[in-house]
Parts: C-alpha cells; structure tokens; sequence
C-alpha cells in the first residue's frame, strides 16, 4: 500500500457532527493525517467535503466533536480563522480567490510567512530575503514575469497558480485544497499532481477531487466520504473494491 | 529613505508643493499681513475647508481603502471641537471674570472666580455648578490630550463592540448613525453640562490672544490647518503606500479571503476606525475656532452623510481625490447656500439655490456614482492617461490645491 501515513500524528478530528437547520451534513466523522501526508477526500455531491474543510479552517463550528492539532493537541474548535491559519493551515478554496486589484508582488507579499498583526505590518520593510523569496516563488508558478502585473489582467489558469504561490509563501504545515483540478487543462493537472506531491513530502496535504484519474495520479490513501461521514478509507483501489462505495458513489 | 517614499510616490511631493503653493498664495493675499485681497471671513472659511479635506482623508481610509462605510465619523470630529473649545471658553471667560473683580476692593478668591465663570458659562442653562466634565477645561494641555482622549476611546470601545460581533456592510453604517444620533441627543439636553442646543460660542477669541486682531489670528489658524493637512497626509500616504495598505484593500475586496491568510481581520478595522476618528478629531479641534460656534446640530447623522459624499465625488481610494472632493463641494455649498450664488431666473420659476443647492448636490451624487465610480479623480486620471505612464497605477493627478486656489477667486 503506498502513502501510509508518516511522522507523528499532525490533525485529528474525531466525533464531528454538524447540522444545518436540522439537516445533519457531518455525522460522527472521525479523521486523522499524519505531518507529512498526502491524502485525497472523494465522495458524492454533497457528502459534506467542503463542510468538513470549514469545520478544520474555523469557518463552521461542529455541534459536536474535536479537532486536536499537533503534538501539543491543541484544540482548533476555541480559535478563529485567522489564528488556525497562523498556526499552519492554509486552504486553498474552489473558485480562484487573489487580490484583483494588487500585484502579484503585493498578492504574494501579503502571504509571505511573517507577523500579522497592524503594528507589525506597518513596521514591515521589504528586505532582500523577503523579495528573493517573493521572486523564487512567483519563478516557481510560472509567474517569474508578471510580478508587476495586476493580477486581476492574469488568465483564469494564473490565477490558481498564483493562489497556489500564495499558499506556498505562507508556508503551512497542513494544506486543504479542495477541487484544485476544476477547469484545468489536462497539462495544468499533470503540473498540479506532480506539486502536490512534492509538497507532500514536507507537510500533510489534503486534497478533495472528484475526478478519479486525478486521484489515481496522487497515488495516496484516499478517504471516502458518504452522507456526512467516512465510508471506507485506503488504497484507491482498496476503496474502489467495497461494495458499499460502489454502490453511493462509483455505480451511479 | 524619504527619498524612495517620494521616489515611489511622485503624487504626494505634488499634492505638498501645491498646499505650501496655496498657503503662500492666501498669506499673502490675506488683511494680516499683506494685500489684502481676501477678506478675514473668507480666510477662516479657507481654513476650515483646509480642516474638512482633512476629515475627508480619514474617511477615505476607512471607506475608500478599507471599504468601512462608517457614517459617524463626522461626529467624533465634532468632539475634538467640543475639546478644544471646552478649554477656549472657559480660559476666556476666565479672562473676563477676572477683569470685572478687579474693580471690587477685595481681591477676588479663587471661589468667586470660579462661581463667575460658572454663572457666565452655564447662566443660559440655568445651572450653577460646574459640571465634572468640565474638571480640566482650565488647563490647554490637558484639554488637548482630551482632544485625542475622548473621541479615539469611543472610537475603540464602539469599533470593539460593532467589528467584534462581525457587523459589515449597511448595518454598521446605520449603527454609526446611531452612534452619533445618540450623541447629538445627548449633547443636545441642558444636563448633558455642554450648555446642551447653545453649545459653545465665542471659540474665535483666542485667551490670551485679546490684543491680538481676527485677521492675524485667523491667518494662525489657516496655517496650522494647512499644516496638519499636510502632515495627514504624509501620514495617510505612507500608511497606504506600503504592505499595511495592501491589507486593508485586500480586506476591502475579500476580507474572508483574510483570515484565512491569517490576518486578524478585526484588529485592522479597530486600529483604521480609531486612527481616523483621531484625525477627524484633530480637524474638528482645527476647524471650531476658526467657526466660532459649536452645537449639537454639527454631530447630526447628515453631517457624516455629507462627509461621505464629498469623498465620494472626490475619488474613493485616492488620498488626493478625498482632498478634491472635500474641498470642491464644501465651498461650492457654502457659496450656494451663502445666498452668494446669483438666482436663476427662468421666467415661469426662479430657482433660489439656498434651496436647490442640495438637489444639485444631490444629482451631482447620484451621477458621479452611475458614471465615475472612482469620482473626480478617477476621471482626472482618466483624461490624463494617455499622457502619463500607468506604472502599476500609481496616482498622477492634477493637484487638488490648485483647485483650491480658482475657487478663492471666485
Ligand atoms: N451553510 C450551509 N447552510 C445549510 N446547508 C449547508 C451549508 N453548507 C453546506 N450545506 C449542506 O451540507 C451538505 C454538505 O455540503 P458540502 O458543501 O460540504 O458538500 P461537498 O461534499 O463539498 O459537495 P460538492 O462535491 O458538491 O462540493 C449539502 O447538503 C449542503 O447543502
Ligand atoms: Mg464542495
């Protein structure tokens, strides 16, 4: 089996449960990932991936449950977005989301690891580490050109890749990215899946797709959700065999 | 380091030449100390428009780049108002009182001076004790300091309250209509101990200054006016122009986006909301001696509303265009409304602009919003652009001071 979990424990959620006006999307779900990890989230239209993603980001809070976070286990569920991203977790969501009006200089700048509070960032100077870094990155999301440019001018595909780079400068320990294959090419998916990967060789990556080449591609532990809660865990192969997964997801 | 913030900013030594240009200009024109080409009232409006471009800038920063709608912030420049003339009223009737027990033949105790500015100040409200507000008004500093104090505490404890249960959008604009709906309520009761509808008057007479004439003082005033428009601006310019100003746009264009970068949102809409109700108190401390008078009626919810407008003409998210705005639409009114602008006869109807100014401030408004959303400045920006580089969109205008300077002709 490939993509065992590897290192210590990174995030555990355990006995989640969330209702949204008496519909209950998440369902006792339970999941773990290890600090360098790649792991792929699959399930039917509604299963509740991105709601689980909101649960983990601070965006939603779960009735029910707990989510522990690294070796300490701290808790998630008492702090906000903001201080969950500052712990490490950085997300990368459906649709394409940069500043439209900023540069990608200003874009990546902004996600540059570094102190967030208002006094911190107006004491901030550009120093030569920060720019190179700034440079590195947009070099590495084929963006090495267009720092000067805003990034609203960018093509659709630029723009995922200058989020991608704006994940990568916050430099997070645990990646969520949900449906990154959505409207791509299929050289752009190639690129993605081999990125992904590659990341995942320092920090635990979390990736929803619906598309089973993609996540044939990943070659990882694949987590199958169902109706709020995990249905089968395991090789894709593995989980392709179970027969309850055929049928709620692969046999419609 | 200075000379790369110019450098980079090319539009804030224009916007500084054309204020130092304008200054001059007035100084020299003015009854003090020159030709006098411009009457001393007209100085003083001059200079209190200089105070309005100011609160302009501030609400720009809280609306044009951090995308806050607050409709308040005219009221803690209000305050500073109520300050600072706390401090001029009382020193000046302090002046007075001692002046008229002077004749008596004893020596008049601290008591009885301080039962004579009492009885003077508070004789309209009927009230003969000095209310506990009024605890420091003897002292300048102090009352500077409540300057700052009051207004950028209310500031905080009401951006606390409003940014932490995540008000956005219209609800917090009418919750500071509130705010300042309240505080002119307030103010306007008789045991507010602000001499509640009178309010303050007299703050032209400067203690200290009684030898000193309106026109010298006045042109003092002017100054440092212009002074502390540049200084905000300066401040504001290097605020904006750096990576702090990149987070608030960004928390303007998608502030959930921000949080999950690991900005704390909040905090940033506190630390704005503070910041520029402190500057709007630093003109209102400017503006109410050069006005004189002082009343709950300037903390109405219309006058934030204005406050808004003006910036919205001017140019949102354009220091410069604030300025513009501010300083175009608020002489234009108080030439309007002056009975200064002659009627316009139409045969059948003569239209009073006393009346229809604010109708034609009004469509003014409402077409600048449907065909230059970015205001004057974007459309002044637009006519020069083919001329100048657009490097990055880096703001390259024509100066608001010269602007300034036609309509003092007029
Ligand atoms: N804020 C909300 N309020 C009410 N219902 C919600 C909310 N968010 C999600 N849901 C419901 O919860 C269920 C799970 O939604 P979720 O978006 O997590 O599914 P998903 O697995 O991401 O689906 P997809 O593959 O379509 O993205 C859905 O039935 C959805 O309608
Ligand atoms: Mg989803």
């Amino acid at each position: 089996m490939t993509g065992q979990t590897t290192g210590a424990t990174l995030l555990e959620a355990s006995g989640l449960s969330v209702t949204f006006d008496g519909y209950r999307a998440i369902r006792n779900l339970s999941f773990a990932i290890g600090e360098r990890e790649l792991r792929a989230i699959i399930g039917p239209n509604g299963a509740g991936k991105t709601t689980f993603m909101d649960i983990i980001t601070g965006k939603t809070r779960p009735d029910e449950g707990r989510v522990l976070w690294g070796p300490l286990s701290r808790s998630l569920l008492a702090m906000n977005e903001a201080q969950i991203a500052r712990i490490g977790i950085g997300r990368k969501f459906q649709r394409p989301t940069v500043f439209e009006d900023q540069t990608v200089r200003e874009n990546l700048i902004m996600a540059l690891k570094a102190p967030r509070s208002p006094f911190a960032v107006l004491r901030w100077k550009p120093r030569r580490p920060d720019l190179d870094r700034t440079e590195t990155l947009a070099t590495q999301v084929g963006l090495g050109q267009a720092l000067s440019r805003k990034s609203g001018e960018l093509s659709h595909g630029q723009k995922q890749w200058l989020e991608i780079g704006m994940l990568l400068a916050q430099e997070p320990k645990l990646l969520l990215v949900d449906e990154p294959a959505a409207g791509m090419t299929l050289a752009e998916r190639e690129q993605t899946t081999t990125l992904l990967t590659e990341l995942a060789k320092t920090r635990a990556v979390v990736v929803v797709e619906h598309d089973m080449e993609f996540v044939r591609r990943l070659n990882c532990r694949v987590t199958v959700l169902h109706e709020g809660s995990v249905l089968a865990e395991g090789s894709l192969d593995h989980v392709t065999a179970n027969p309850q997964v055929i049928e709620v997801y692969l046999g419609r | 380091m200075k000379h790369s913030f110019f450098a980079k900013n090319p539009s804030v030594l224009l916007f500084l030449a054309c204020l130092a240009l304008f200054t001059i200009a007035v100084t020299v024109m003015s009854e003090a100390w020159g030709l006098s080409l411009i009457p001393t009232s007209f100085v003083k409006t001059l200079g209190k428009t200089l105070c309005l471009c100011l609160v302009a800038l501030a609400m720009d920063l809280i609306w044009g780049f951090t995308g806050i709608l607050s409709l308040g912030h005219m009221a803690f420049f209000a305050i500073g108002g109520y300050m600072i003339g706390m401090w001029l009223m009382y020193a000046r009737t302090e002046e007075i009182v001692i002046l008229s027990l002077a004749n008596s033949p004893l020596p008049a105790t601290p008591e009885e001076i301080r039962q004579g500015i009492t009885s003077q100040i508070f004789g309209v409200v009927g009230s003969s004790e000095l209310p506990p507000i009024w605890s420091f008004a003897h002292s300048l500093p102090l009352q500077l300091l409540l300057v700052l104090l009051v207004p950028g505490l209310l500031a905080l404890v009401f951006g606390w309250l409003a940014f932490r249960s995540r008000v956005t959008g219209v609800y917090l604009s009418i919750l500071t209509q509130a705010m300042t709906l309240t505080l002119a309520l307030w103010l306007f009761q008789n045991d507010s101990g602000l001499r509640g509808n009178n309010g303050l008057s007299g703050l032209q007479n400067i203690p200290g200054l009684g030898q000193t004439s309106q026109d010298v003082i006045s042109i003092w005033l002017f100054l440092a006016s212009a002074l502390a428009l540049a200084l905000g601006y300066l401040l504001l310019s290097s605020i904006t122009s750096g990576k702090f100003g990149s987070v608030i746009r960004a928390i303007r264009d998608d502030e959930t986006r921000m949080r999950f970068l690991g900005y704390p949102v909040e905090s940033y809409k506190l630390f704005v909301f503070t910041l520029a109700a402190l500057i709007a108190a630093i003109a209102g401390a400017l503006y109410y001696p050069q006005a004189g008078i002082i009343n709950p009626a300037e903390l109405a919810p219309i006058a934030s509303i204005y406050l808004a407008v003006w910036v919205a003409i001017g140019g949102r998210g354009q220091l410069w265009g604030a300025v513009l705005g501010a300083a175009l639409v608020s002489l234009l009114s108080s030439w309007f409304t002056g009975g200064r602008a002659p009627d316009l006869p139409l045969g059948f109807y003569t239209i009073k602009w006393v009346d229809w100014w604010l109708i034609l401030l009004g469509l003014g408004f409402v077409c600048v919003t449907l065909f230059a959303p970015q205001g004057l400045a974007g459309l002044l920006q637009r006519l020069a652009g083919p001329l100048t580089p657009r490097r990055g969109g880096a703001p390259l205008g024509p100066d608001p001071g010269a602007l300034q300077e036609k309509e003092a002709r007029e």
